[in-house]
């Protein structure tokens, strides 16, 4: 890790950098996780899929805390989530998230959206921050674009902004909640370029996601989640090819 | 029907829709205009004119040369007018933005009690209100070695921003609640402290539809300043009473009178309005 952790929380290169173990979250009477766990280790990219209402996007907002969890445990880079003393701020340093409807602040411009965390949060220098600012933008190629606000960008260009955005935080871990499910078919694809670009340079990545394909590419394991818990899972190899839960196949089949 | 029936012609899903499937368009909303204020300059003429011809028998001034006659005073009394405004609207916007955002806090404590004055405030009769602060402020206070002395206007003002900032309490809670929660959501997961939410990426965002209820709540709050008449402030409904009076009681005074003091709050009100209707339209379009 680059950055050393205060307090120091014990995790160390060899443990899973996020450890989720028998989550159980409920709202009010709806139960929509019933022992979820698993492991990511640092590099891997997991890939949450199944049916919609099967608590994937619940799931993944529960790793940075956006939403709290009743019964359970999230450590990521040994920092425990379900911890009524979370210092929050903490984790997200660590933990950086893309949201499906993108969620860019409409009254800045791109290059401003990406410069406004370092700035406010890390309290990191102005000049240093605009000038990391540019390379994050054109690293997902959208060199030019910097002065443009999020309403004169198309939908994928916009999620680009988003990831360039939670990349200027150097997190350790990335989210993306179904980051294509609101994109025209185009402009799909260069977000999943960005995407797939960023796991191969080692970034650890939780994704919820439609795309199949993309999903058999870049997962290293993929978890098919059904009314609250884990039917099955594997790498994306064995998984694609010879599901073995009945419910599996009839969601592939259904996707394929 | 083989393909070759429809070719050259329009599909019947492109042809635009029978004008009794339309949805009839809603009629434009009234809007204040400067007709309205001609015809009400029209009326203090002819009203004036009415009562001159009305009383050629006996030996008096002309209306119009009394309305001119006591025009400096009637418009220092207006000028108090849009003072008691500026005053109570800049405390009430001041007061009623932090109540709002006590509307919008995460204790429940301070949503509590933000509520509960806000609901007060809002629903209570400004007039009694008006009433309330007239009697129960001290006419004088004393801060350690100064006395300052309260009069009937400044207990006005006071009166008179308390519904204000009730309202203004309302207007940026409504402000706030219209920004999208993932608006939120993304602030917080990038690290932002609540205050940070607020300040850096909510407000900024809303201030600018907050304006045309604020604008609006200003001039509601224009016509109000002449409820201070009620309780003995020099203002213009006072002083055109005044004028009626000290002018013998003529009764014949009294609708041209009343007019011209309805006419000069036309004359102040109206650019506002316009202005409001503007950026209601402007603002409107951008979500």
């Amino acid at each position: 890790m680059s950055r050393g952790f205060d307090p120091p929380t014990g995790w160390t290169q060899d443990q899973p950098l996020v450890a989720i173990d028998d989550v159980h979250k409920a709202f009010g009477e709806v139960e929509v996780l019933k022992g979820i766990g698993f492991d990511v280790c640092k590099g891997e990219v997991a890939c949450i899929i199944g049916p919609s209402g099967a608590g994937k996007s619940t799931l993944i907002r529960c790793v940075n805390a956006l939403v709290p969890f009743q019964k359970g445990s999230i450590k990521v880079l040994g920092i425990e989530v379900n911890d009524p003393h979370l210092d929050k701020l903490r984790l997200r340093k660590h933990v950086g998230m893309v949201f499906q409807q993108y969620n860019l602040f409409p009254h800045r411009t791109a290059l401003q959206n990406v410069m406004m965390a370092p700035i406010l949060v890390l309290k990191r220098p102005r000049t240093e921050v605009e000038a990391e600012a540019y390379a994050l933008l054109k690293k997902v190629r959208l060199e030019g674009k910097e002065k443009a606000y999020p309403g004169e960008m198309s939908g994928g260009q916009q999620q680009r902004v988003a990831i360039a955005r939670s990349l200027a935080m150097h997190p350790d871990l990335m989210l993306f909640d179904e980051v294509t499910a609101a994109l025209d078919p185009e402009t799909v694809k260069e977000v999943l370029l960005a995407i797939r670009q960023l796991a191969e340079e080692g970034m650890t990545c939780i994704l919820v996601t439609h795309e199949m394909s993309f999903a058999r590419e870049v997962a290293s394991h993929i978890y098919f989640t059904d009314r609250g818990v884990i039917v099955e899972h594997g790498p994306p190899a064995e998984f694609f090819s010879a599901p073995r839960d009945a419910r599996t196949r009839a969601f592939l089949s259904q996707i394929l | 029907m083989t393909a070759g029936c429809n070719a050259g012609r329009a599909l019947p899903v492109m042809l635009p829709l029978p004008e009794a499937l339309r949805r009839p368009a809603a009629p434009p909303p009234i809007r204040l205009s400067l007709s309205h204020g001609i015809a009400l300059a029209g009326f203090v003429m002819l009203t004036a004119l009415a009562a001159d011809a009305a009383g050629v028998a006996a030996p008096r001034a002309g209306v119009l040369a009394v309305l001119v006659r006591w025009s400096p005073l009637l418009l220092r009394g207006f000028g108090f007018n849009i003072l008691i405004s500026f005053m109570s609207m800049a405390i009430g916007t001041i007061v009623g933005a932090f109540l709002g955002l006590g509307l919008v806090s995460l204790r429940r404590a301070v949503r509590t009690i933000a509520w509960a004055l806000t609901q007060f405030f809002r629903n209570a009769p400004w007039l009694v209100l008006l009433f309330f602060m007239i009697y129960m402020l001290p006419f004088q206070i004393q801060i350690g070695p100064v006395s300052l002395s309260l009069p009937d206007w400044v207990k006005a003002v006071i009166g008179l921003a308390l519904p204000v900032m009730a309202n203004v309490s309302e207007i940026v809670r409504g402000g706030v609640q219209s920004i999208h929660p993932g608006q939120w959501e993304a602030a917080e997961s990038l690290g932002f402290t609540r205050t940070q939410q607020l300040w850096q990426i909510v407000l900024p965002q809303c201030v600018k539809r907050m304006i045309p209820p604020w604008m609006n709540l200003y001039a509601i709050l224009t016509m109000a300043t002449t409820l201070a008449s009620i309780v003995g402030v020099n203002e213009i409904v006072t002083l055109a009473s005044q004028v009626q009076a000290a002018e013998g009681g003529r009764t014949d005074l009294l609708a041209p009178l009343y007019g011209y003091v309805l006419l000069l709050f036309f004359i102040y009100s109206y650019p506002i309005a316009r202005l409001t209707q503007r950026l209601e339209r402007r603002y409107a379009v951008r979500i």
